[in-house]
């Protein structure tokens, strides 16, 4: 295949994970690389990023896809070559390959783990590619293989004892005791999938069936403080969307409705005449929102995501009221209208919510029943439930009953849950005893939470 | 210097020379602007030289720089162009009794009652300048589309004129702070770029640069301790300029280290509100005790 073809195909992959690619793109992309020196890697993967990927999301989206289309793409002209590791056409990176392979039996496991450390702490990418085929060789071919990249990548890891929390044990001076960086941890795994990938190809002489990004890949950075940067400049972009969104009306809605009674009613003035016409008055739509947070362990991860979502809905509409929840619920409207700042309503909630209580596991049902008690007067038609919680009751009962009388007597009831589909109703999750009141998104990535402003601000009734 | 960079190299050591350093792709994507004749659309956090960049690359190529600040509320007569019309009147009255009304017609649209506005001021130059269209993002969609002819084909539509096709072929810089997303008929006409802040490397490099008598251990303190700002979750994280007006005020006062006190009293300049103070003292200062 010559290169027309393969940044063609590229330009589909792309296309396939949702970065919007239009011929002209492509036509750019030509042309930048007819000005670079494209033999370098680096210059020819930005040259096909800057006029490609026009978004940081789709930034990340064709960093993604080209390491993978390229690496296929080498490893089906490998294939086709001929060409095996330890052969006559090995590089210099395949000959240490092979050396790795050698020196397998004699590997000091322990001596293994302090060179890996050490390279993770130092950022040396160049010895960690190194330093993953050799801790392929060392542990990957001795057992077992799952043949399931993923779990052999989390096997060797685990060996190797790799983690980022602090490891008080290593005496002082070792990388460990500090914890290892995130972000080198993350480039090792990758750098270990890759390697077991290529072993994988070279077992079976053949590529395995490429798959799509999944959405894990590129879903929002869930961990701690670090990542809320990001997930706040996100949820701003959202904000504004929110704040305009429902303001203007669209195709039909945009004229006006004649008020048929009002308008007879005048024309009695002008002998039955309907010289003025009425129009029935524009109503602008008020939601009221009631949104039940949960922030308990097992959502951990997407509590911080949904808060600045809360944050961010609290910013955008005026008549909301907030709740959080563990074992019972707390009204925290007042907190949000209090503070401004996202860290110190963080702060507040997890300090003086007081909603956790014994377990500290969840109960919907008592949930339900303590949120019916508090707002049963007041929610009415026009009114909008949001649930943010994975549906996970820990074995308690769901109580859909409640829910349901819940979502009957408010207009529209959403439930978001952060929890990927594929984990719905699997264990303790209950969703789908709620999901018949309600209507669920799966919401964990920005662009799940889109669609679900869309939703929210679509269809509201009137 | 008029004629256009021959290498990536050559443009990333003019940018240099000209106060700026360029990191990662960004001298990749500046040149091919230029060779494209693509305009370039630079998103990232501000004050992370995304402005700087078009002034660089002006300076560099020995160009006038062409400024458009866009805001809300912008509109063509402000961007493009306008009709003069005081002078329009003048000459109608000038020449009431007499003439025409088609030779008065003709004559009141033409060149000479046109008033530029930076738009067209770009294209309509004798020599080619750096146009910049500073935060696009500020400015309705609306605003937008009216670029859209500029930036693909390099002309302007003016009813009573007709196309003006430009002059010379000025290199276009956009500047996003992405506080909108952006429409995907523009990001379609440009090359795309985008700038974070530097590593902490890189930022040493730039400290250095603009305040060369900053002695390198307090600089290298300097930069770590903005890249620990910048970590937590603040309004309004401190910018490279901002780094460099710390810098500098230390050197003012004389300062030959960062101390508690040092940075209680100098930390105005790089964190500008008043729960961020709170918060950064609360954080910053104690890992300085």
């Amino acid at each position: 295949m010559n290169l027309d073809q393969q940044l063609l195909g590229l330009g589909d992959q792309l296309r396939a994970e949702g970065v919007a690619i239009g011929t002209s793109e492509l036509l750019d992309a030509f042309a930048a690389l007819g000005e670079v020196d494209w033999r370098e890697r680096a210059s020819f993967q930005q040259a096909l990023a800057a006029t490609l990927a026009k978004s940081p999301e789709d930034r990340r989206v064709f960093d993604l896809v080209f390491e993978r289309f390229f690496f296929r793409a080498s490893e089906a002209a490998a294939i086709e070559a001929g060409i095996r590791e330890g052969g006559e056409g090995a590089g210099p990176g395949e000959r240490a390959g092979a050396q790795a392979d050698a020196a397998a039996g004699r590997i000091d496991l322990e001596e293994l783990r302090g060179q890996i450390a050490r390279a993770l702490a130092a950022g040396d990418e160049a010895r960690l590619r190194d330093l993953a085929r050799l801790a392929l060789a060392a542990i990957g071919r001795a057992s077992d293989g799952s043949n399931v990249v993923g779990i052999d990548v989390q096997r060797i890891r685990r060996v190797l004892g790799l983690r980022s929390d602090p490891q008080p044990e290593y005496p002082d001076g070792d990388p460990r005791r500090e914890g290892l960086p995130r972000e080198a941890l993350r480039r090792f795994e990758a750098m270990l999938r890759r390697e077991l990938e290529r072993a994988q190809i070279e077992r079976t002489r053949e590529l395995p069936p490429s798959r799509p990004l999944g959405d894990l890949d590129r879903a929002l950075p869930s961990g701690p403080a670090a990542d809320l940067a990001a997930v706040h400049r996100v949820v701003a972009q959202l904000r504004r969307r929110l704040a305009s969104t429902g303001m203007e009306r669209r195709g039909s809605d945009r004229h006006d409705h004649v008020d048929i009674r009002a308008t007879m009613r005048a024309s009695l003035q002008t002998g039955g005449v309907p010289v003025v016409v009425k129009y029935r008055p524009r109503r602008p739509r008020r939601p009221e929102i009631y949104v039940l947070c949960d922030v308990s362990t097992s959502v951990t991860s997407a509590s911080v995501f949904f808060l600045s979502v809360l944050h961010a809905l609290h910013d955008s509409f005026r008549r909301m009221r907030s709740f959080v929840f563990i074992e019972r619920i707390s009204e925290v409207t007042d907190t949000f209208a209090r503070q401004r700042s996202f860290k110190a309503i963080s702060d507040a909630i997890s300090t003086d919510a007081g909603v956790a209580d014994v377990s500290g596991y969840t109960d919907y049902g008592r949930v339900w029943s303590e949120f019916r008690a508090l707002v049963e007067d007041e929610l009415h038609p026009r009114a909008t439930v949001i649930v943010l919680g994975d549906a996970r009751t820990n074995g308690r009962d769901p109580r859909a009953d409640i829910f349901a009388t819940i979502a009957a007597r408010a207009g529209r009831t959403f439930w978001l849950n952060p929890e990927p589909r594929l984990y719905w109703n699997y264990g303790d999750s209950v969703i789908d005893a709620y999901a018949q009141w309600c209507t669920v998104f799966e919401c964990w990535t920005t662009r799940q939470l889109e669609d679900f402003v869309r939703a929210l601000s679509g269809s509201a009734p009137r | 210097m008029d004629s256009l960079p021959e290498s990536v190299d050559a443009l990333a050591a003019g940018l240099r020379a000209a106060g700026y350093l360029p990191g990662g792709s960004t001298a990749l994507v500046a040149y091919l602007a230029t060779r494209l004749d693509k305009p370039v659309l630079v998103e990232g956090p501000a004050g992370v030289g995304k402005t700087e960049l078009a002034k660089a690359l002006a300076s560099y190529l020995g160009r006038d720089l062409v400024r458009l600040q866009c805001y809300e509320g912008l509109d063509e007569a402000k961007a493009l162009y306008e009709w003069n019309y005081r002078k329009q009147l003048l000459r109608i009255q000038a020449e009431a009794d007499g003439a025409g009304w088609a030779e008065v017609q003709d004559d009141i649209f033409g060149e000479e009652f046109l008033l530029a506005r930076p738009l067209l001021a770009a294209i309509s130059a004798k020599t080619p300048v750096v146009l910049l269209i500073d935060e696009i993002d500020k400015t309705d969609q609306e605003f937008e589309a009216m670029l859209l002819e500029l930036l693909s084909d390099f002309q302007i539509t003016i009813p009573e004129l007709g196309a003006v096709a430009a002059s010379s072929q000025p290199v276009v810089v956009l500047t996003s702070n992405n506080s909108r997303e952006l429409t995907e008929a523009l990001k379609r006409r440009c090359l795309y770029l985008w700038l974070d802040y530097p590593s902490i490397e890189h930022e040493l490099a730039i400290v250095r640069l603009h305040a060369p008598a900053l002695p390198e251990t307090v600089a290298r303190k300097l930069v770590e301790m903005v890249a620990m700002v910048r970590e937590l979750d603040l309004k309004k994280p401190p910018s490279i300029a901002e780094s460099i007006d710390w810098a500098r005020a230390l050197l003012l006062l004389g300062r030959s280290d960062i101390d508690a006190a040092t940075f209680n009293e100098t930390m105005s300049v790089i964190v500008k509100h008043r729960t961020d103070i709170e918060l950064v003292a609360e954080r910053v200062g104690l890992a300085l005790q």
